[in-house]
């Protein structure tokens, strides 16, 4: 599997995704800047945490309007599987390349813990090595992870089978709307999830919930 | 014209006027009194600590760089180093909390990426006023949200620290940040500007009017109009200090750069004089160059602008469009605003005129120096009654619910803990362990001090501060390496607050010396005082260990059922000063506790060596609250409880040092190998069932303690109580 890492300036958890993707997947990504205006051909294209352009705007805003995102949404509509965690997330909903909004935590701060999520969905690129119903545990860090979108929405999502993970019902970390944590497109090739998955995939660091995402991805591009 | 008015408004008294007189050979303008004004400041010339600060070990087979740099840099093996500092941000962070408290985090970011290396590890020690107090909620609220709001956008991970409550902070909270960070022993970049005629280039935000006089502002008392101050106080670009964080890296990873520091307390003014004169150089700047974000500000205010995410580097001549390129791909501010020279003067152009030219010794090593009087005064002795009959598990309790001792969870899930994956253990336990990105190796983090033993007696309090610090690195696993420390008092022209000055730096030479630690980097913070009212004497110790194997580390959480439950050190029940008193009594009195340091190193090194071998992975160590309370810990930590032999109320809550609890499956083995080293080690018990039982003293369970434990911070903060 080829992969990208999209680099904005202040994103922040670039080189923990590009280490897990390594580690895993035995090849190192490309590390695209958010200045160039084409990303590499690759099977799946990051974009990974942090403050881009350090979330002034409303976070992910300014970051949806780069040149990159240009070659990232076409790449996306060709195909490619595109994957955001946390401001990736929100970059990708800024883009509409994911419906809704991730709005300010229900609690009003920025919270940074172990959640635990039941996988919803296991038939897409993304979560195919994980078993249906199963619980995984991932931390999240985020002030703006309260995902929000019309009812209207929320219905087709749930519909189509676009929930892909969702908060354990006591351990909503922000007010999410039906405890969604993590949905795709519809082509099912664009995953945007708030938890980290790739701060779980080695055991010392108290887990490796996250390993099966990124093993997923293998199978399914390699 | 200089009236005696404007130089009292200088802070500086009529000798130090004096003396610059003197130096100068001539009356300085407005631009030299105020760069002297800062240069001299407490804050930065360390002139009523200096003479005493001298006795402190710095050197080590394994230090790199002691004190005098950014940043303090230790060998951890391999070509690898670490490098790092605490620093405190008191006074602005009680002006303006979340500012002053992210500027803060900022600031000592930046001493520790000056130095060559990437930031991987943030902690801080907190220090606010009593609950009740009208302020006390809002500048909890803005100081953990300030430091959250910086160290999160830069993604280094805050993995701990210390949080307490006393009345002695009302008007003058503490906040002590550090920083640690990475680098390759031979990629150090330091300050010392050697060599005339390079180019001295100016890198990041622009220069604007806020935090003028900001340093001397943190050499003063507050008085009642101290919020006028808010101006002095800087504001934080957390966004801009991350992109001049990886253009930093990337330069330096050129061989671009002669010297690099970065603009901190007295901005343009201390970057420039002490880089010049550490590198035996002169230096002359022209401040039409400097990138400006206001109109019209004058040669003062830019010359004494504290504001933020600034850097000043010496080049290699012919170097400056490879290193713009760099800055410009950030998108940064860069401008050549200056050269060195060989003349020992410190020039300042502005308009086509020189406003400011001194000899940049006036500034440092001429600053004045005073060997303040003291009045030594006796330690709190004796021992306070207490009431024998009072029923153990309730004191537990109130203990484990009190604002200094219950769960800081409401502060750590607003600090980013995780982020560069490599954060093995996280808040809550006696260090925090981050590994060496890539290796096996990992480094162990602290920070540590006791106020109230302090006050009851600084020597000892200092001593302890110390031995806690170490003790703590050692209860993960890791052999202690070096300290930094923020020596924060009150107003040291008062004799009695001099005197615990005194007793504290030579407390904490004394624990340094006898324990192979020590100290690399730190600062000062003195004046903290609100009219008339000083603080509980805190000298904050952080220390960083390191783990050869990082699968050899210890935690405190309780692992296996079954698992003896033993004690490490001797326990003769020491109740003085003790957390029991104060929060079950209500008596702050009697002698702190001692700190035996031979005693203290032999158990250390014995623990440590279980834990390296393999044999133990469960260690908590034993400080405020005592036995019972570090048993009770461990029990939370790993979801299990725990049957403990009877003891008296001094056995089970006595704050008696050097001491550490352990649980192992193999208890008896272990007694047996600690009395062969001359270690005393007791059985307690075992691990085992949902509760805390002790025979005869009665029992409480796991979720009642949680509950209690967990619930004071967040019911505190959302005004339940």
């Amino acid at each position: 599997m080829k992969s990208a890492v999209v680099v904005f300036p202040a994103s922040n958890c670039d080189r923990d995704a590009a280490v897990a993707l390594e580690q895993i997947s035995g090849t190192k990504p490309h590390i695209v800047w958010h200045a160039d205006s084409e990303v590499p051909d690759v099977d799946l294209i990051v974009l990974p945490g942090g403050f881009a352009y350090g979330d002034y705007l409303r976070c992910g805003a300014m970051a949806s309007q780069s040149r990159v995102m240009r070659d990232v949404k076409a790449k996306a509509e060709k195909g490619v599987a595109v994957l955001g965690i946390c401001n990736g997330f929100q970059v990708l909903a800024e883009t509409h390349m994911l419906p809704g909004a991730l709005i300010r935590n229900a609690g009003l701060k920025f919270v940074c813990r172990p959640v635990a999520m039941t996988v919803e969905e296991t038939q897409n690129a993304f979560t195919r090595k994980y078993n249906h119903g199963q619980r995984v545990v991932m931390p999240v860090a985020h002030g703006e992870g309260n995902y929000f979108a019309d009812e209207e929405t929320l219905d087709r999502l749930e519909g189509e089978g676009r929930v892909v993970f969702r908060y354990v019902n006591d351990d909503n970390p922000n007010g999410a709307a039906r405890n969604i944590a993590g949905i795709l497109n519809e082509k099912r090739n664009v995953l945007g999830l708030m938890p980290h998955p790739e701060r779980v995939c080695d055991p010392l660091l108290g887990g490796t919930d996250g390993r099966a995402l990124f093993e997923s991805l293998i199978e399914a591009l390699s | 014209m200089i009236t005696p008015q404007i130089v009292r408004e200088h802070g500086l008294n009529e000798e130090e006027y004096a003396r610059i007189k003197g130096l100068l050979d001539r009356e300085p303008n407005l631009v030299e009194l105020g760069v002297f004004s800062v240069m001299w400041s407490e804050h930065c010339s360390y002139k009523s600590t200096r003479a005493h600060l001298k006795t402190l070990p710095t050197k080590g087979p394994r230090v790199l760089q002691g004190p005098g740099e950014n940043a303090g840099v230790v060998d951890i093996g391999d070509g690898d180093v670490v490098v790092f500092k605490m620093e405190s941000h008191n006074h602005p962070s009680f002006i303006e909390p979340y500012q002053g408290a992210a500027t803060g985090v900022g600031g000592i970011m930046r001493d520790v990426f000056t130095m060559g290396a990437r930031p991987v590890a943030m902690m801080n020690s907190l220090r606010f006023g009593e609950p009740a107090h009208p302020k006390t909620r809002h500048l909890v609220d803005g100081v953990v949200r300030g430091i959250g709001g910086y160290g999160n956008c830069m993604g280094v991970p805050t993995v701990g620290g210390e949080v307490n409550f006393d009345r002695s902070y009302n008007g003058n909270i503490l906040v002590n940040a550090m920083c640690v960070g990475l680098a390759r022993a031979d990629k150090i970049f330091l300050s010392a500007a050697k060599g005339a005629g390079n180019p001295v280039v100016y890198v990041g935000s622009k220069t604007g009017r806020d935090g003028i006089h900001g340093a001397t502002m943190a050499s003063a008392e507050f008085n009642a109009d101290s919020e006028e101050k808010r101006p002095t106080v800087q504001v934080g670009d957390p966004f801009t200090e991350k992109l001049l964080l990886e253009a930093c890296l990337e330069l330096m990873a050129t061989d671009a750069i002669i010297a690099i520091q970065d603009m901190g307390a007295a901005g343009l003014t201390s970057s420039s004089s002490e880089m010049a004169d550490k590198g035996g150089a002169g230096i002359v700047i022209d401040l039409d160059k400097v990138p400006q974000r206001e109109t019209n500000m004058s040669a003062y205010d830019m010359m004494l602008s504290e504001s933020q995410e600034r850097m000043l580097a010496v080049l290699k001549p012919g170097r400056e469009a490879e290193a713009e390129r760099i800055f410009k791909k950030w998108e940064l501010d860069f401008a050549v605003i200056g050269t060195t020279t060989d003349t020992h003067r410190l020039i300042v152009k502005h308009k086509g005129e020189v406003v400011a030219d001194m000899p940049v010794g006036s500034l440092s090593d001429a600053a004045p120096m005073y060997e303040r009087p003291f009045v030594k005064r006796a330690p709190a002795t004796g021992m306070p009654s207490f009431d024998a009959s009072r029923p153990v598990m309730e004191s537990l309790l109130k203990i484990l619910a009190a604002p200094d001792m219950c769960s800081k969870r409401w502060v750590w899930e607003q600090y980013d803990q995780s982020v560069m994956a490599d954060t093995v253990q996280m808040p809550g336990g006696d260090a925090a362990v981050v590994r060496v990105h890539g290796t096996n190796k990992a480094l162990a983090i602290t920070t540590d001090v006791t106020p109230r033993y302090c006050r009851a007696d600084p020597y000892e309090g200092a001593k302890q501060a110390v031995a806690e610090a170490w003790r703590n690195l050692t209860a993960v696993g890791a052999l202690p390496l070096a300290v930094t420390d923020c020596l924060n008092y009150g107003n040291p022209e008062k004799p009695e607050i001099m005197w615990q000055i005194v007793a504290g730096i030579d407390g904490i030479g004394e624990a340094c010396r006898a324990l192979d630690f020590p100290i690399v980097s730190g600062n000062c913070s003195l004046y903290n005082e609100t009219q008339g009212e000083g603080i509980m004497p805190t000298p904050t110790i952080g220390g960083v260990g390191l783990l050869k194997n990082v699968n050899r580390m210890a935690t405190i959480a309780f692992k296996r059922e079954g698992d003896a439950i033993i004690l490490i050190g001797e326990t003769k029940g020491h109740l003085g000063q003790s957390i029991y008193l104060r929060e079950v009594e209500g008596k702050e009195a009697g002698a702190a506790p001692s700190v035996d340091l031979a005693q203290e190193k032999k158990n250390g090194d014995f623990v440590r060596d279980l834990i390296e071998s393999g044999h133990v992975d469960t260690v908590h160590d034993i400080s405020d609250g005592g036995l019972l309370v570090a048993v009770a810990e461990m029990a939370l930590a790993g979801n299990r409880g725990g049957a403990v032999a009877p003891g008296t109320i001094p056995f089970l809550f006595g704050e008696d040092q050097a001491r550490y609890v352990l649980a192992t499956p193999d208890g008896e083995r272990l007694v047996s190998d600690a009395k062969r080293a001359g270690v005393a080690a007791t059985l307690l018990g075992s691990v085992g069932g949902d509760r805390i039982a002790i025979e005869g003293a009665g029992e409480i369970t796991l979720s009642e303690l949680r509950k209690a434990h967990e619930a004071w911070l967040p019911g505190y903060m959302s005004g339940e109580f």
